[in-house]
């Protein structure tokens, strides 16, 4: 009996494995395939999950309207879980599945993982929010929607100069996650040309960041009435809860990675009052709001973040750029590569996160830093 | 002063090291296995805390004995579904078995309650007090926190100390097979165990998210991991010695971060941990037990 158990499943296998070879590459003119993968289980899924939809938003959107150019986008997400060697997977599964594009990965790890691969291949690539430098310089058809990091960290020291928001600079980042690392060392190296005087510099690492009060009662103690916290929204709720209870307020300013503290489950938003952060995205301006609309649709009313915006102009700008140089279904993943990388040269793209954003040779992006205040628990423009 | 500041924060977070410790310890006493599920139990009570002022709108004590409840159901079952059938095998298929819980438990709030963190409401609503003009600020979650660590440790001394039940746990723990045949229920003497240990548990939970608003499904497992140091720093199945264990890894951690380095913390507590195990391998206030042939 366990004999013929074993036979029927090891044919149904066999049969699995043949039907799998016989969907795979059916290239319709009128489709082209687009691929992504991000961490939608595990720690980091709120990113992942975030790019998912906008991503998803973005494709409906083009395939409701696609009667202007009659050119239709397929699109396919694959989990990574924020791990580098499950994101190559997910990129081999997805190229076998016929993708021409791939808009990831959504986290730097696993974009740094897939990145050689992607060159190698020549497909072209454009991640939503790997915002590493290492990323877009591994190869000339490797781009980025997001700031690299030291460029944001530089953008920060000059609006803070600017607005003459410091006398005193406090800096809390997370030395375990390079993220953090490039956003302080491009604020460090900005804050010194114009003269910034940074006067507290402390951190923590991934594995003790549960209690960071100490953190927060050095930058006290050095009477910083300015601290940059170039880290995520779940750190940036504990740095605002503990300083309230000890009674301090300095002006905090946080980066990109902070968008989303406003949506914390459970966070008490008046605590985030005066808080200025950069983000390319505002959910509360007007441009946005046909956006912001379908996302809470889409995620049972919950607000987009800068994440999901990055992910809907990753594909408008790869569907623009195709539509432009006349890339459709049949075209092969390395030509339609040669094809963009030669278009991106000169390629002005308007979205969500900005207008006039253009790209460098490296694949990086340049556009308009923008920072929002929060008041009364809404983004206002700064 | 402020040293002062330092010290008392670095007892506070000792403390709920402390409490957490005095779970492992329990249950490394009588049922002489260790629990890694344990720190995911924490974080289950500060879920079901959460849930419920938040979600249900009631109030602080409700939350707290509703997680108590239900960690309570939740150790008592674990220990009846994964460890009692593991009874009498090896150590390390129960250790292994207690990792497994742990994930089981950790991928399981993610599917109820989401990966996005939750910002806990402390259970704390009194102001704090501030000496010196806000030099020294002693929140309310402090005195709290130390007191519940205080009365926990005092109950529970006297409970093993006094009671039929607590009799039993350290007859049980002494030398199972002698307590069964002066007619202990060894059985039932460890779910109890475990039912007082997720109690503690739970209320370690509560403790620790008011103090660290993060809640995550991974909330436990740090937290978990220093309260088994400093169980063992303190002698692992003591009671005392769990207490002192948390207090002293606190502040160890908390002057570590001040006055030498904020990314060292961790590897200076394991050092001071290696330290205390080379000159007394039994931890602080462990006792030596000789081994018989």
């Amino acid at each position: 009996m366990k004999k013929v158990f074993a036979i029927v499943l090891a044919a149904a296998m066999i049969a699995a494995m043949f039907a799998g070879c016989g969907s795979g590459s059916s290239a319709d003119a009128g489709t082209i395939k687009v691929g992504m993968t991000g961490p939608l289980t595990g720690g980091a899924a709120v990113y992942g999950t975030a790019v998912e939809a906008g991503m998803k938003i973005a494709v409906e959107e083009i395939n409701a309207a696609a009667g202007d150019s009659g050119l239709k986008i397929e699109f396919k997400s694959a989990d990574d879980e924020h791990d580098g060697e499950k994101a190559l997977n997910a990129y081999n599964t997805l190229k076998d599945w016929g993708m021409q594009f791939f808009a990831g990965c959504v986290t730097t790890a696993p974009c740094l993982s897939v990145a050689p691969q992607a060159v190698e291949d020549q497909v072209f690539m454009m991640t939503p929010s790997g915002s590493s430098e290492k990323i877009a310089n591994t190869g000339s058809n490797i781009f980025q929607m997001c700031f690299t990091d030291p460029n944001q960290g530089a953008n920060a020291a000059l609006l803070v100069a600017e607005k003459e928001m410091a006398t005193n600079i406090g800096i809390i980042y997370d030395s375990s996650d390079d993220y953090s690392k490039g956003l302080v060392d491009g604020f460090k190296t900005k804050g010194a040309e114009l003269g910034l005087n940074i006067v507290c510099e402390t951190s923590f690492t991934s594995d003790n960041k549960s209690d960071l009060s100490t953190q927060v009662t050095q930058c006290k103690d050095a009477g910083c009435d300015f601290v940059f916290l170039p880290f995520y929204a779940t750190e940036a709720a504990q740095v605002l809860t503990y300083a309230n209870k000890i009674g301090y307020e300095p002006t905090f300013f946080g980066c990109d990675g902070m968008d989303g503290v406003l949506t914390i489950d459970g966070f008490d938003t008046a605590l985030a009052e005066g808080l200025v952060l950069m983000t390319p995205f505002n959910p509360d301006a007007e441009e946005t709001q046909d956006f912001v609309s379908k996302y809470k649709d889409m995620m049972d009313g919950v607000v987009p973040n800068q994440f999901a915006a990055d992910g809907y102009d990753v594909i408008y700008s790869i569907y623009n750029a195709c539509v432009a140089t006349g890339i459709d279904g049949t075209t092969s993943a390395a030509d339609a590569c040669a094809k963009l990388e030669e278009y991106f040269a000169t390629y002005t793209f308007d979205g969500l996160t900005g207008s006039g954003m253009t790209w460098d040779a490296a694949g990086m992006i340049s556009k308009v830093p923008a920072a929002v205040i929060i008041e009364n628990g809404k983004y206002v423009a700064f | 002063m402020q040293i002062i500041q330092y010290l008392i924060n670095g007892i506070s977070i000792g403390s709920v090291y402390a409490i957490i410790a005095l779970g492992y310890t329990m249950v490394y006493g009588i049922a002489k296995m260790l629990n890694f599920a344990h720190g995911d139990v924490i974080m289950v009570g500060a879920y079901i805390s959460f849930c419920v002022t938040n979600y249900l709108g009631l109030p602080a004590i409700v939350s707290i004995i509703a997680a108590m409840a239900v960690c309570t159901v939740l150790g008592i079952i674990i220990e009846k579904l994964a460890y009692k059938p593991l009874r009498g095998t090896s150590s390390l298929a129960v250790l292994i078995t207690a990792i497994g819980v742990s994930y089981f438990l950790q991928n399981a709030a993610q599917l109820i309650w989401g990966t996005a963190p939750k910002n806990f409401t402390s259970i704390v609503t009194f102001k704090p007090f501030s000496f010196a003009d806000g030099a020294l600020v002693i929140t309310g979650e402090v005195i709290i926190t130390i007191a519940a660590s205080v009365l926990i440790m005092v109950g529970l001394t006297l409970f093993t100390g006094k009671t039929r039940m607590g009799k039993a746990m350290r007859a049980v723990s002494e030398d199972r097979d002698a307590a069964q045949l002066m007619g202990i229920n060894v059985n039932q003497t460890i779910s109890m165990t475990f039912a007082i240990g997720s109690a503690l548990a739970a209320i370690a939970g509560v403790l620790l998210c008011s103090t660290v608003p993060t809640l995550q499904p991974t909330t436990g497992s740090m937290p978990g991991i220093r309260a088994f140091t400093a169980a063992v720093i303190g002698g692992i199945g003591s009671i005392p010695g769990a207490m002192l264990g948390g207090i002293l890894l606190g502040i160890i951690e908390t002057f570590s971060k001040k006055y030498i380095s904020t990314e060292f913390s961790d590897a200076i507590v394991f050092a001071v941990l290696i330290l205390i195990l080379l000159v007394k391998p039994t931890g602080l206030l462990g006792k030596q037990v000789q081994e018989k042939v």
